[in-house]
């Protein structure tokens, strides 16, 4: 926890000397939420709800879509990348000889702090979206919310990290970020407007449903009890099967100089 | 006299520039077919990928369509169905150098090698994207097949359809590199340059047929959209195939596209002479 801390506190002071890009990253946050927006717009003049969804309830999907997507830009995609590259380049035998936990320690290396406006702007969006519901929401709904938007984010690592540490056999598999990110823009629209063979791969393959939908069925009070156990269930599942993958892998790793 | 001499020199003058420019780009097309067929399944990954954003437009509108009793704006889920198939080789027919490679390009010096040579760097970059979309074309036939099954769509082209579609995406490949060139070199003013690219493809999105065919969009939007090029990219390749479309309205459509890219080869060569001289004094 206090190694955590201090790499943390090491990743902002450096983040911090390069301010203008905070700037930069605001004004992309913003462009990217006003184009979301506009879609939005578009739908609504075709139509009153999508699916049931209303036009207030798809504004908390976006909100939490857009947070959720800066929580991995924030800490998960930097993470994975500076692995990537360090069992490309070799420089992965320097982590292995650390007395920290492997897994703690590349999970936590980098940040990049500015991304952080994704999840104030989408914040935002989620609060302006929470404030048009037709019903308030209710603390419990708040603490499902939070509680929920962990899990989501733990199940994304998880499933980034076991993706990456597909990397120490298969060494090229930048193309795999390509993908994620491709499949995550579906994140954008709550899962059950998809075909079914679609939501199925969208909720187990890659955890979006969990990361994004789930949350947000949460704040607007669509979820039942049982989807939210099997969110929790299921987190626990991956963290384990990562943690156990992780070890097998690192056991098998021969090096760059083996 | 001399106007006469040259008169009589042009003509096998321009003929061996133009054989000299066929040979270059025969061999740029041959070289990146070759190099990118070696990266099938980086190239598959990244196609894939790129595959979730048309079926979720795809998914959304056909359901308002549903929702609205069937059709929206004269499109049934099949017609959206066929739009967004076609969508995705035309999305990867505008795949071109992209903006933000440019700084790279500037940084590392790359660019310092390139204006050693006898030819305008731009020909480099439309070779090469064209081999690569030879590729591309091969590669996507698997991918439109899996989402024909998928998705059922319905797709009746005439023969004219065809013949302009063949032609138009190679239109929309050359105005988009134009245009992406000629934002990319904005790099050479400013460094910061990602969020006035971001906005752009914002606009571009909304206002191409990228998101949703044209004539979806509010009245105000496609008035704007008339003046900008970014529907002959997107939106007319893929309505030109799919239809509803006149033959009047194909032709206009490669009228306008041909414009466009006088325009963006003008603009390009003026902006590209300028930026230079601003290059070589920042190395200099």
């Amino acid at each position: 926890m206090r190694l955590t801390w201090q790499f943390l506190r090491v990743g902002v002071m450096n983040e911090l000397q390069y301010r203008a890009n905070f700037f930069i990253q605001l004004l992309q946050s913003l462009v990217a939420i006003a184009t979301g927006l506009i879609v939005l717009a578009l739908v609504f003049d075709n139509t009153s709800d999508l699916s049931g969804w209303t036009r207030p309830q798809l504004l908390i999907v976006m909100g939490v879509f857009t947070v959720m997507g800066g929580i991995i830009g924030f800490v998960i995609e930097p993470n994975m990348g500076r692995l990537m590259s360090d069992i490309q380049l070799g420089t992965f035998d320097y982590v292995l000889t650390k007395p920290a936990d492997s897994q703690l320690l590349t999970s936590i290396r980098e940040f990049r702090l500015w991304r952080l406006t994704d999840v104030v702007v989408g914040g935002v969006v989620i609060v302006w979206g929470a404030g048009q519901l037709d019903r308030p929401v209710g603390w419990l709904e708040g603490v499902g919310f939070s509680l929920l938007l962990v899990v989501g984010g733990v199940m994304i690592y998880c499933f980034w990290l076991l993706l990456t540490t597909g990397a120490f056999w298969f060494v090229r598999m930048e193309m795999m970020q390509e993908l994620f990110t491709g499949l995550y823009r579906a994140g954008q629209y709550p899962v059950g407007i998809y075909p079914g063979w679609l939501r199925v791969m969208l909720t187990f393959l890659v955890p979006i449903a969990f990361a994004v939908t789930v949350p947000s069925e949460a704040l607007t009070g669509r979820l039942t009890v049982g989807l939210a156990v099997l969110a929790v269930v299921f987190a626990a599942f991956l963290l384990v099967l990562t943690r156990l993958f992780w070890r097998f892998a690192v056991a098998h790793y021969s090096g760059a100089s083996a | 006299m001399t106007s006469q001499a040259t008169a009589v020199a042009s003509p096998s003058a321009a003929e061996g520039r133009l054989r000299s420019y066929l040979r270059l780009y025969g061999t740029l097309i041959r070289v990146s077919i070759m190099e990118q067929f070696q990266y099938r399944a980086a190239n598959y990954f990244y196609m894939i990928g790129m595959v979730t954003e048309p079926i979720i437009y795809l998914v959304v509108w056909s359901t308002i369509a549903r929702e609205q009793g069937g059709t929206l704006g004269g499109y049934t889920p099949e017609l959206f169905a066929a739009y967004y198939i076609v969508w995705t080789l035309v999305r990867n027919m505008n795949i071109v150098f992209t903006p933000f490679g440019w700084e790279e390009r500037i940084r590392e010096g790359t660019l310092s090698a390139q204006l050693a040579r006898p030819l305008h760097p731009i020909h480099y970059d439309l070779g090469f994207f064209a081999g690569w979309k030879v590729v591309v074309i091969v590669m996507w036939i698997p991918i439109a097949a899996a989402l024909f099954w998928l998705f059922q769509p319905e797709l009746h082209p005439r023969p004219t359809q065809i013949a302009v579609f063949a032609v138009a995406i190679w239109g929309a490949y050359l105005i988009r590199s134009f245009l992406l060139w000629i934002l990319g070199m904005v790099t050479f003013w400013t460094t910061r340059v990602s969020a006035l690219f971001e906005a752009f493809f914002a606009a571009e999105l909304l206002l191409s047929g990228r998101l949703v065919p044209m004539t979806l969009l509010p009245e105000w939007a496609q008035t704007l959209a008339n003046f900008l090029p970014f529907q002959w990219t997107f939106g007319f390749p893929i309505t030109a195939l799919v239809g509803p479309i006149t033959d009047e309205e194909l032709f206009v459509g490669l009228a306008a596209q041909a414009g466009w890219i006088v325009f963006g080869a003008v603009a390009t060569w003026l902006i590209w002479r300028r930026a230079v001289r601003l290059y070589t004094a920042v190395s200099g």
